[in-house]
């Protein structure tokens, strides 16, 4: 393992390292979202999300979508939680925050029904949250170790540069990231349909192996069963009109992310790893509920590769945006980060740009604003795997 | 001759290589991979990203890029042609293709 690496952190009560320090606003339920965003508009230094979730979910739809707010709360980008419900819904508020309570940080349960209605739910989720910033702003940075970071990777608007130029680049920081003791997550299962064997052979036991072949296996019958052909949605009429001709061009570029070190684990969606080094989250392809699955694991930075360009970001994770070619870099530069076009154009190698990357991340995680946290771009969609009853 | 348009080739038993920048239809192009090397005649307008076939391909038979199988031919594929979804199709995830 290479030491040496460092950056500025928040230490949280449970141990793990924060590179952010929100209080977040969480509404367990769409009816709550609205006072949640008004929160974040009266208190500084709080963030939320808005979503449609929350209420008549069952069975392993239910846990998901719970472990997602769990893991959103936890994630040790978050110093404390104002926990937003209505009161009559499936994902209780208390429930949640419950479970948050074991990291050990601050966490308030709100809900609309018991305080009066929207706006008492409001004045009192504000107080509460106005103390909680108050408190953060006063926690002094450490130094902490690049292997206490969980940096999930990702590639959205891909196009036939993505596996040329910044998905390789991102495999060489996967690679120094694993040397450095931290962990990479891999994920978007299905992007990575015909690349499987791939990252079989990489598996550290046989147990994982077929756990790849079994979580490639169930996403590709969802298309199966529905009686289409996966090309009808990935890949996308933009990945396509970029060069991408199938799924299987598609997914043997974006697993190029992985880098070449052995894959540990294969972990359910929004679970956080129990092992350090290379993982791979089960995930849709879907930029939004990937992303959202990452940050509920607990990466605390994720690493964006795009070609034809995306806005993406989260409410608590900065996402370092990576444009695989040049002209992309240019015409979104609002958006993008960094540029890897100059692999494409001869001007620079995969391995300096892996190293740049590595560098923004030492920057980022030490508190440097990404281009999609200037821009407040909060997205968030959980990966529901089953209907509203 | 011109073989100053930019084109990668993954691997050298592939049967594609990728347009680095537009290449106009009639050009020639010299494609190299790890010591094999291709003059291709590009037959139609290769846009920046897309890909052209290397060697005659046959219907039905397996597209490689990476090295690996991208898909395969729904008709032949002449050297130099644009390779897309109008002449090759994913093998993965076909439920259309259930009975």
């Amino acid at each position: 393992m290479i030491n040496g690496k460092k950056f500025w952190g928040y230490r949280r009560p449970n141990g793990q390292v924060g590179v952010r320090n929100h209080v977040l606003i969480l509404p367990t339920i769409t009816c709550a979202t609205q006072a949640a965003k008004q929160i974040t508009e009266l208190v500084q230094g709080t963030v939320t999300f808005i979503h449609q979730h929350g209420c008549a979910q069952v069975g392993v739809d239910y846990d998901q979508t719970f472990r997602t707010y769990v893991g959103m709360g936890a994630n040790p980008n978050v110093y404390g939680v104002v926990v937003l419900g209505l009161g009559c819904e499936t994902h209780q508020a208390r429930s949640v925050a419950g479970e948050l309570a074991k990291t050990g940080k601050p966490v308030e349960v709100v809900s609309i029904q018991d305080h009066s209605g929207t706006l008492g739910a409001i004045a009192e989720g504000s107080r509460i949250a106005a103390k909680m910033v108050q408190a953060a702003s006063a926690q002094m940075k450490e130094l902490c170790d690049f292997s206490e970071l969980i940096i999930g990777t990702e590639c959205g608007g891909s196009d036939a540069c993505s596996g040329l130029s910044a998905n390789p680049a991102v495999g060489v920081v996967s690679d120094m990231l694993v040397d450095h003791g931290g962990t990479a997550i891999l994920a978007e299962t299905t992007e990575l349909i015909g690349a499987e064997h791939l990252l079989a052979e990489r598996a550290v036991d046989d147990r994982t192996a077929k756990r790849v072949y079994e979580v490639i296996g169930a996403m590709e019958n969802r298309a199966i069963k529905m009686g289409v052909d996966i090309r009808t949605g990935n890949p996308s009429p933009g990945n396509i009109k970029g060069g991408l001709s199938s799924l299987e061009e598609k997914s043997l570029g974006a697993s190029n992310k992985s880098g070449s070190r052995p894959l540990q684990e294969v972990i359910d969606y929004a679970q956080i790893p129990s092992k350090k080094g290379l993982v791979w989250m089960d995930t849709p392809g879907h930029d939004i509920e990937q992303l959202t699955g990452m940050v509920a694991g607990g990466a605390q930075i994720v690493l964006f590769t795009t070609g034809r360009g995306t806005p993406t970001g989260s409410p608590i994770a900065p996402v370092i945006k990576i444009a695989t070619n040049t002209g992309i870099f240019e015409r979104m530069e609002d958006n993008i980060d960094l540029n890897a076009g100059t692999i494409i154009e001869g001007k620079e190698s995969i391995e300096s740009v892996g190293q740049h990357i590595f560098d923004e991340i030492e920057l980022v995680a030490s508190g440097k604003l990404t281009k999609a946290e200037i821009l407040k771009q909060h997205d968030f969609g959980i990966w529901r795997i089953g209907p509203t009853f | 001759m011109g073989t100053s348009f930019k084109t990668v080739m993954m691997k050298p038993h592939d049967k594609v290589a990728v347009a680095l920048e537009n290449i106009p239809e009639g050009s020639h192009v010299m494609v190299t991979c790890q010591g094999k090397s291709f003059d291709v005649e590009i037959k139609e307008k290769i846009e920046f990203g897309h890909k052209f076939a290397v060697i005659p391909i046959s219907k039905g038979e397996d597209i490689l890029k990476y090295g690996a199988v991208i898909g395969s031919a729904t008709t032949d594929i002449s050297t130099g042609e644009h390779v897309h979804i109008h002449n090759l199709e994913g093998k993965r995830g076909r439920g259309d293709k259930v009975d």
